[in-house]
C-alpha cells in the first residue's frame, strides 16, 4: 500500500471519529442543558467546549445557539463539525479507488449535508435531532466501512486512526470531568454531570448493566479506563490499536515497526493490569496526560515506520 | 403508411423541437423520426414531463453523491462541479459505426507511424510531405525523444479523437487528442446512471456494452511492459486532486485494479522508479500517465514542476519504465499538423483517409493568413497546441472587439494559430427546462492501440453544447453530456 494512502486512511478515519465525538458530545449538551438555570448552564458549555479544545466564542457561554454554530456550522473553526467533516472527505477524496464507492457516497453525502446547513435552520427544526442524526450517519460510515472493505492493511490503519483519535478525545474528556472533582470543587460536578460523562461516551447504559445506576467517580473512571469490553473505553481502544498495529506490521511485509508496537504494547499491558484505587491515588490527571503523550510517540513511530522513512533506509533492503 | 405510434416533430412531447440547417440526430428533414430513435421516441411520448423531470433530479442526484464533477479552473467559488448529464441518449447504427470504427482505427495506426517516423529517421519531412520548420517549430515537439525506441513502436496508446457531423451526416476529424485525453469515466458513468434511470429502455434497443474499457486498458497497458518484466506493476500517475479530471483518475485505477500515484509517491534510482509503500520501495513499470509532459520531470522539463518525478526522463530513456503515452505525442495533435493528417495517411498506408478532415488554414502560409484575417467574422480560430476550447474565437458568435484582437495575435505569431470553417454541429434531442429542445453535440471516441491492433469500445463520450445555439461543447466552457447508443 502506497504511503500517502495510509496516511490518508489514518487522517479520514481520525476526522471521522471526531465528528462523531463532536455530534455526540453536543447532542447530549443540548439534552442536558433543556431543564437547567441559566446560571448552571455556562460551566456546562465551558466544560464541553473544554474537551473539543475549543475556546469560547467572545458572546459568552449563555448563548447556546452561537456556541453551536461555533462547533458546527462555522468553518473558521478548525474543531467545527464542518471543518472536521471537509477534512474527513478531502482525505477519503485522495483515496477514493481504495475505500469502497459506498463508504466515499455516505462520506460525500454527509459533507453535502453539513455544507448546507445553517444553525438557524438547525435550531428552527429540532437540534437534537440533527445532532442525532450526524451520529447515527457517522455510525453507518463505520458499518460500511467494516462491511464493504477488505479487512486488509488499509482497513487497520483506518483501525488505527479511529482508536487512537478515541484514546486522545477520551482522556481529554475524562480530565474535564475529574480535574475539578479531584481540586474538591464537589459543587462543579453533581450526579447529573456524571450521568452526562458517560452518555457523551455512549456508556450509560453499558455502566448500568456493570455497576447499576449507582453512579460513583470512582466506577465511572474504571470503567471508562479499563473496561476490557466496552468499545468506548481506552483499554478497549488500546488492545485494537495493538491489534491492528501488529496486523499492519505483518501485511506490510515484514518491515520493522518494532517501535510503534512496542508502544502501544506498553499502553496496552498499562491498561491491562492497572487498578483504578492507585491510579485515583495517584494523579488521574497527570496519568491521562500521560495517555495522550504516549498516543502522540505512537502516532510519530507510525509514521516513521510506514509514511515517512529516509529512502536511504528503504534502499538497504 | 406512417406508424401513429410515433410522434413527429411539432408534436409532444416535441412540441418545442424545431429543425434547423444542421443535422439532426433523431429528426430526418421532413420531420419523421429515423428508424433507430423510432423506440426513444415511443416510450418518451409515454412518458409525461413529470416523470422525465423526476428522472433527471435523480440523474443529477447520483452525480452529486457520488462525487462525480471536474474541476473549474480560475472560479473561485466552489472549485468542483457536477458535469450536466442529459436523459436522452444519442444513438448510432451499427453501419455508421462501423465506418466510424475503421477511420479511427486507420488514423491512430497512421500517425503511431508518423511519430516514429518524426523521432527517428525523419523520411516523410525529406520526402517533402511536411515542412520540416512546421514539426520544429511544434510546442510539443521534444528533442529529448530524437533516436529513443519506445516498446513496440506504440507512441499514443490512449486516444480521444473528436468527431463532429455535418449537415450531410457525415463524421469528420475536428481534433485528435494524443496526449492525455480525458472523458472516458463520464462515457462510462453516464451509462451507468442511464441503466438506473431507464432500466427498460435498454431492452427494446440492443445497446452494444461499454463495461469492459477498463480491462482493454489494462490489457494494452500491460502489453507494453518491458519484455524482462513479465509480472509489471503499473500505476497510474495523477496530478491530485486539485486537477479537472482527478475523479476520472480515480475511476481509472479503481476499473484497473491499479495504484493510483502522485509525484511524491515516485522516486527514481539509478534509472529505475519505484513508489514508497508502507512495506518499502516497490519498483513501477508502467506509468499511465495523466501528467502533462511538461511537468512529468523537473530535471529536463519545466524546473518548477512539483507534479512530476526527478530522473523519471532517465529511468525512461534506460528502458527501465514505460510511460503511456509516450512523450512528444504532442507533435502529431499539433492543429497545423493535422491539416496534414490526410497525407500522412496516405504516406504511410497507401490508403485514402475514411474519416475526413476538416478544411483548414494554416495562417502561417501568407495566403491562407490573408484569407483568415478577411473573414475573421465566419470561421473558428484556435491556437494550434490548445485544448478545452481556450483561446479561440467563433467567428459569426464574436465582437468586432474579440475579432481585432485574434487579428493581432495571429499577426503577432502565425504559427500558433490556424483556421476552419464555422462548422454546423449535429443537433440531438435534449431535455431542458422541462422541454425537449434541440442541442449542438460532438463525439468523442476513445480508442487503444497496443502496437499490433486497436480497440475502441463501441460508443464514446457525446457532449451537448447545452447554451442555445452554442458551438462549444468542453465542459470548462459550459458543455453537458449524454449516454451514447451503438446499436448491435
Amino acid at each position: 500500500m502506497l504511503s500517502r494512502v495510509a496516511d490518508s486512511l489514518y487522517w479520514m478515519s481520525r476526522y471521522l471519529e471526531r465528528t462523531e465525538h463532536t455530534a455526540r458530545l453536543i447532542g447530549v449538551g443540548l439534552t442536558q442543558i433543556l431543564d437547567q438555570t441559566p446560571q448552571a448552564i455556562a460551566p456546562r458549555w465551558g466544560r464541553l467546549l473544554a474537551a473539543l479544545h475549543v475556546e469560547p466564542p467572545e458572546t459568552g457561554l449563555d448563548d447556546p445557539q452561537a456556541i453551536t454554530r461555533l462547533l458546527t456550522t462555522d468553518a473558521a473553526n478548525p474543531a467545527s463539525l464542518v471543518s472536521c467533516i471537509t477534512l474527513a472527505r478531502e482525505n477519503a477524496r485522495q483515496v477514493r479507488e481504495q475505500i469502497s464507492s459506498e463508504m466515499w457516497e455516505h462520506i460525500n453525502q454527509l459533507y453535502l449535508r453539513m455544507r448546507a446547513a445553517t444553525i438557524e435552520q438547525i435550531w428552527h427544526d429540532e437540534p437534537v435531532e440533527f445532532y442525532q442524526m450526524v451520529k447515527e450517519r457517522l455510525h453507518l460510515i463505520q458499518g460500511i466501512t467494516d462491511a464493504t472493505m477488505n479487512h486488509g492493511e488499509g482497513w487497520r490503519f483506518i483501525q488505527v486512526g479511529r482508536y487512537l483519535e478515541r484514546i486522545w478525545a477520551t482522556t481529554l474528556l475524562l480530565e474535564v470531568f475529574f480535574q475539578p472533582y479531584l481540586n474538591g470543587e464537589e459543587s462543579a460536578i453533581d450526579s447529573i454531570d456524571w450521568v452526562v460523562l458517560l452518555k457523551s461516551c455512549t456508556a450509560f447504559e453499558a455502566y448500568c448493566k456493570v455497576y447499576t445506576a449507582d453512579v460513583q467517580p470512582a466506577q465511572i473512571a474504571e470503567f471508562l479506563l479499563l473496561n476490557a469490553e466496552s468499545p468506548r473505553s481506552i483499554r478497549f481502544a488500546a488492545d485494537q490499536l495493538q491489534d491492528s498495529l501488529e496486523q499492519i506490521s505483518q501485511l506490510a511485509g515484514g518491515r520493522h515497526a518494532g517501535r510503534a508496537e512496542r508502544l502501544a504494547g506498553r499502553l496496552r499491558a498499562q491498561l491491562d493490569y492497572g487498578q483504578v484505587d492507585e491510579i485515583i491515588a495517584g494523579d488521574l490527571p497527570l496519568f491521562l496526560r500521560q495517555i495522550r503523550q504516549q498516543c502522540t510517540a505512537i502516532h510519530e513511530a507510525i509514521y516513521q515506520a510506514y509514511i515517512t522513512y529516509p529512502i536511504e533506509q528503504a534502499l538497504l533492503r | 403508411m406512417p406508424d401513429a405510434t410515433i410522434p413527429l416533430v411539432g408534436q409532444p412531447p416535441f412540441e418545442q423541437y424545431t429543425l434547423t440547417g444542421a443535422y439532426d440526430e433523431m429528426f430526418a428533414p421532413d420531420g419523421s423520426v429515423r428508424p433507430a430513435y423510432a423506440e426513444l421516441a415511443r416510450r418518451l411520448s409515454a412518458l409525461s414531463r413529470e416523470e422525465l423531470q423526476q428522472r433527471q433530479r435523480y440523474a443529477d442526484l447520483t452525480f452529486l453523491n457520488q462525487g462525480i464533477t471536474f474541476t473549474v479552473y480560475g472560479n473561485e467559488s466552489g472549485t468542483e462541479r457536477v458535469f450536466p448529464y442529459d436523459l436522452i441518449p444519442r444513438i448510432i447504427t451499427a453501419d455508421e459505426w462501423q465506418q466510424i470504427e475503421r477511420g479511427l482505427s486507420q488514423r491512430i495506426i497512421a500517425l503511431n507511424h508518423f511519430l516514429r517516423d518524426i523521432y527517428h529517421d525523419q523520411q516523410i519531412l525529406r520526402d517533402g510531405v511536411i515542412p520540416r520548420e512546421l514539426v520544429y517549430s511544434c510546442r510539443h515537439y521534444r528533442r529529448e525523444m530524437r533516436g529513443l525506441p519506445v516498446p513496440r513502436g506504440v507512441y499514443t496508446a490512449i486516444v480521444g479523437t473528436d468527431l463532429v457531423r455535418l449537415p450531410d451526416g457525415q463524421f469528420v476529424v475536428l481534433e485528435d487528442n494524443l496526449r492525455v485525453p480525458s472523458g472516458v469515466s463520464y462515457m462510462l458513468t453516464n451509462r451507468a446512471v442511464m441503466k438506473r434511470a431507464f432500466p427498460r429502455l435498454f431492452g427494446a434497443h440492443g445497446v452494444r456494452p461499454i463495461d469492459h474499457y477498463g480491462q482493454a486498458l489494462l490489457a494494452t497497458l500491460r502489453a507494453l511492459a518491458p519484455d524482462h518484466r513479465p509480472e509489471p506493476t503499473i500505476a497510474l500517475l495523477t496530478p491530485g486532486v486539485f486537477n479537472s479530471a482527478y475523479f476520472e483518475h480515480t475511476f481509472l485505477a479503481r476499473q484497473m485494479g491499479i495504484e493510483l500515484v502522485e509525484g511524491r509517491d515516485l522516486l527514481a534510482h539509478d534509472n529505475v522508479v519505484y513508489m514508497r509503500t508502507t512495506g518499502g520501495l516497490r519498483r513501477v513499470d508502467v506509468i499511465y500517465r495523466r501528467i502533462d509532459d511538461d511537468f512529468l520531470d523537473p530535471m529536463v522539463f519545466r524546473p518548477d514542476s512539483v507534479l512530476g518525478v526527478p530522473g523519471l526522463l532517465n529511468a525512461y530513456r534506460a528502458g527501465n519504465v514505460v510511460l503511456a503515452n509516450a512523450i512528444g505525442t504532442g507533435v502529431a495533435d499539433d492543429k497545423a499538423i493535422y491539416a496534414y493528417v490526410p497525407a500522412i495517411i496516405r504516406y504511410y498506408l497507401g490508403e485514402e483517409p475514411i474519416l475526413p478532415n476538416v478544411p483548414t488554414y494554416l495562417c502561417d502560409r501568407p495566403d491562407e493568413r490573408t484569407y483568415v484575417l478577411e473573414h475573421l467574422d465566419e470561421l473558428v480560430v484556435k491556437a494550434v497546441g490548445e485544448s478545452g476550447g481556450y483561446d479561440m474565437l467563433i467567428g459569426p458568435h464574436s465582437t468586432r472587439e474579440q475579432q481585432a484582437q485574434f487579428a493581432e495575435r495571429i499577426r503577432a505569431n502565425p504559427r500558433n494559430y490556424i483556421a476552419q470553417p464555422t462548422l454546423q454541429l449535429s443537433c440531438a434531442p435534449c431535455f431542458i427546462d422541462g422541454m425537449i429542445e434541440p442541442r449542438h453535440v460532438d463525439l468523442r471516441p476513445f480508442i487503444l492501440f497496443d502496437g499490433e491492433a486497436t480497440t475502441i469500445v463501441p460508443g464514446g463520450l457525446t457532449r451537448v453544447a447545452l447554451r442555445r445555439g452554442s458551438l462549444v461543447v468542453n465542459s470548462s466552457q459550459g458543455g453537458g453530456s449524454k449516454d451514447t447508443w451503438v446499436l448491435y
